[in-house]
């Protein structure tokens, strides 16, 4: 046996380039990144549970004051259903809060530097941001409805009203339709929170897109206002009964079309303005 | 490495950024210099990708940045303003950044305990010093072990544990190979720190050279003469060109002459030297001197 001997030239001693453990970005990993972000925040834990008191809480206090609801011609289970959702009406306002700063919050604080310079390409920022919140939203909005809708109707009969089933018409569409008319309107404050990048900008126009307008319309002449049902949160609410221009409302899923449209055209502005900006 | 070539931006009538072209090459720190408003951010902005241009390209590492695949892996920065969330902790804004890439947790943990921030990675953002808010910063920009590394004033805030680690952190990504572009107010710690220079003044490159060369170039340089016979060496060094300055102590400054020339006239006259030494102006002496010619000039061609 012989020593082994090495002949050959040595290795090169050229430095290696140093490993990098960063990959690619990829839609899937700003998903995770902004849930991060979002999830970690205590305003978004806290408008969240508001929300979703608000959803119940006001439900069951409608459903406990007053007459009990009774079923007639004029009065369709839905209408009782809708009734008993008003609290989606407040929390509309909590959540769309979460909307507007999950944008405008990263502009206020400077984070969106540290976003867009690990994210150039940008737009996935904000569709990873729109999936989040949708992603949070809906699921949420969604069992507080169903939650509303069996508290109140517990609360209903054992007062004496008529027992509303989920499987009565037009009753599934209000409970599911408050959750996505919820669901958009958060859309819509995260295209007004990206598009103008102040939170006291964005929440203005927010509030005044939902609260403000549509009682000022409701005061207006009706020779003046054919537009009213066209308004975003009266289009939005035709899904679930509570279009404040009851007389002329559009049917259920031409206004939650309407609404979709608006939460589109806002996105699509958003998006182009995210991409020609400088930050 | 990073390219920049015939870079301008301009805000409505304001050109911050005027017709930019260097390099910055990889293995040295190269420093990156100039007076307040010269557009040292705004060229790092574009560097990111996060200001678009008006006119002329950036390249890192080659590529157009904001086309690279991945590229926390291509560059790491720290902005001069806070880029943080303050409603979240230190590990959550890290982590955040981290995910966009598929950076684990153990990578965070490592730049967490790397920029001394272990003891205080749980606590909001928002509750940190400046000196810790610029670690945190310090620590986002290491994320991705990047090949390009470029930090707006790192030494802002700091304490001079803080400032110390700055400058080893800066050498050895250097040593490693790595392209490192730090701007700083601090010219001792900036001379301590980089071996080349870039020097802006109002938006256009003023001087881009190796540290030694851009102090050796100052005029400001001269030599420091002992002499019990300061008024008859002063009156015998006098001529166009030359300045002879004495604080009324046995010592003479003069600059536009060098020490043989000052040596040889002394001993032409029989005039006694004690001392004679050729001094090299500090950066920031250089610094000074020419920015303040680049002000000037611009001041001077606008008219």
């Amino acid at each position: 046996m012989s020593a082994v001997t090495r002949t050959g030239p040595a290795p090169s001693p050229v430095v290696p380039a140093p490993a990098t453990l960063a990959g690619p970005v990829t839609q899937a990993r700003v998903v995770r990144a902004e849930w991060t972000k979002l999830w970690a925040l205590r305003s978004t834990r806290w408008c969240t549970l508001i929300a979703a008191v608000l959803i119940i809480g006001v439900g069951a206090a409608v459903a406990g004051s007053g007459t009990a609801y009774r079923v007639s011609a004029g009065n369709p289970p839905a209408a009782g259903v809708s009734a008993a959702l008003l609290g989606v009406l407040i929390a509309q306002l909590v959540l769309g809060v979460v909307g507007v700063l999950s944008f405008s919050g990263e502009y206020g604080t400077g984070m969106i530097r540290a976003t867009l310079a690990v994210v150039p390409s940008r737009l996935p920022v904000l569709w990873a941001k729109l999936i989040v919140l949708a992603g949070l939203v809906l699921p949420v909005t969604l069992l507080c409805a169903v939650i509303d809708f069996f508290t109140a109707a517990a609360i209903e009969s054992s007062r004496g009203g008529s027992a509303i089933s989920l499987t009565d018409p037009g009753v599934l569409r209000t409970v599911a339709g408050s959750s996505l008319y919820l669901t958009v309107v958060v859309i819509i404050g995260l295209a007004l929170g990206a598009l103008l990048r102040k939170t006291a900008a964005g929440l203005s126009v927010f509030a005044a897109v939902f609260f403000v307008i549509p009682v000022i319309v409701e005061a207006l002449p009706r020779t003046i206002t054919g537009f009213a049902p066209y308004l975003p949160s009266n289009a939005g609410g035709s899904l679930w009964g509570q279009s404040a221009s009851s007389a002329d409302a559009l049917s259920p899923w031409a206004g939650f079309a309407c609404l979709c449209g608006y939460a589109v055209a806002l996105t699509a502005l958003a998006a182009w303005r995210l991409r020609r900006r400088d930050v | 490495m990073i390219e920049v070539d015939g870079l301008t931006k301009r805000y409505g009538g304001k050109t911050a950024v005027d017709g930019l072209s260097f390099v910055v090459e990889p293995g040295v720190v190269t420093g990156f210099l100039g007076p307040n408003g010269a557009g040292k951010s705004t060229t790092m902005r574009m560097i990111a990708g996060l200001d678009r241009p008006t006119s002329g390209t950036v390249r890192v590492n080659g590529k157009h940045y904001p086309k690279a695949p991945a590229p926390m892996a291509e560059l790491g920065i720290l902005l001069d303003a806070r880029s943080v969330h303050p409603g979240l902790s230190a590990r959550s804004n890290l982590l955040a950044l981290a995910r966009t890439a598929g950076i684990g947790r153990r990578r965070v943990n490592e730049v967490i305990e790397l920029a001394g921030l272990g003891e205080v990675a749980g606590n909001r953002a928002g509750g940190f010093s400046l000196g810790m808010g610029q670690r945190l910063g310090v620590a986002a920009a290491l994320l991705g072990q990047p090949q390009t590394v470029v930090l707006d004033e790192p030494v802002n805030g700091l304490d001079p544990d803080g400032v110390r680690w700055i400058r080893l952190l800066l050498k050895s990504l250097a040593a490693e190979g790595r392209t490192v572009l730090v701007s700083s107010h601090l010219m001792s710690e900036m001379a301590q720190t980089a071996a080349q220079l870039i020097v802006l003044g109002r938006g256009k490159l003023i001087t881009e050279s190796s540290v030694d060369d851009f102090i050796g170039h100052a005029t400001t340089a001269g030599v420091l003469v002992r002499t019990p016979e300061t008024a008859r060496l002063g009156q015998l060094l006098a001529a166009p060109g030359v300045t002879v300055v004495n604080d009324g102590t046995d010592l003479l400054r003069v600059s536009g002459a060098t020490a043989e020339q000052i040596g040889t006239a002394a001993w032409r006259a029989h005039l006694p030297v004690h001392e004679l030494t050729p001094t090299h102006a500090s950066l920031e002496e250089a610094f000074m001197q020419v920015t303040r010619d680049s002000i000037e000039y611009q001041a001077g061609a606008t008219r």
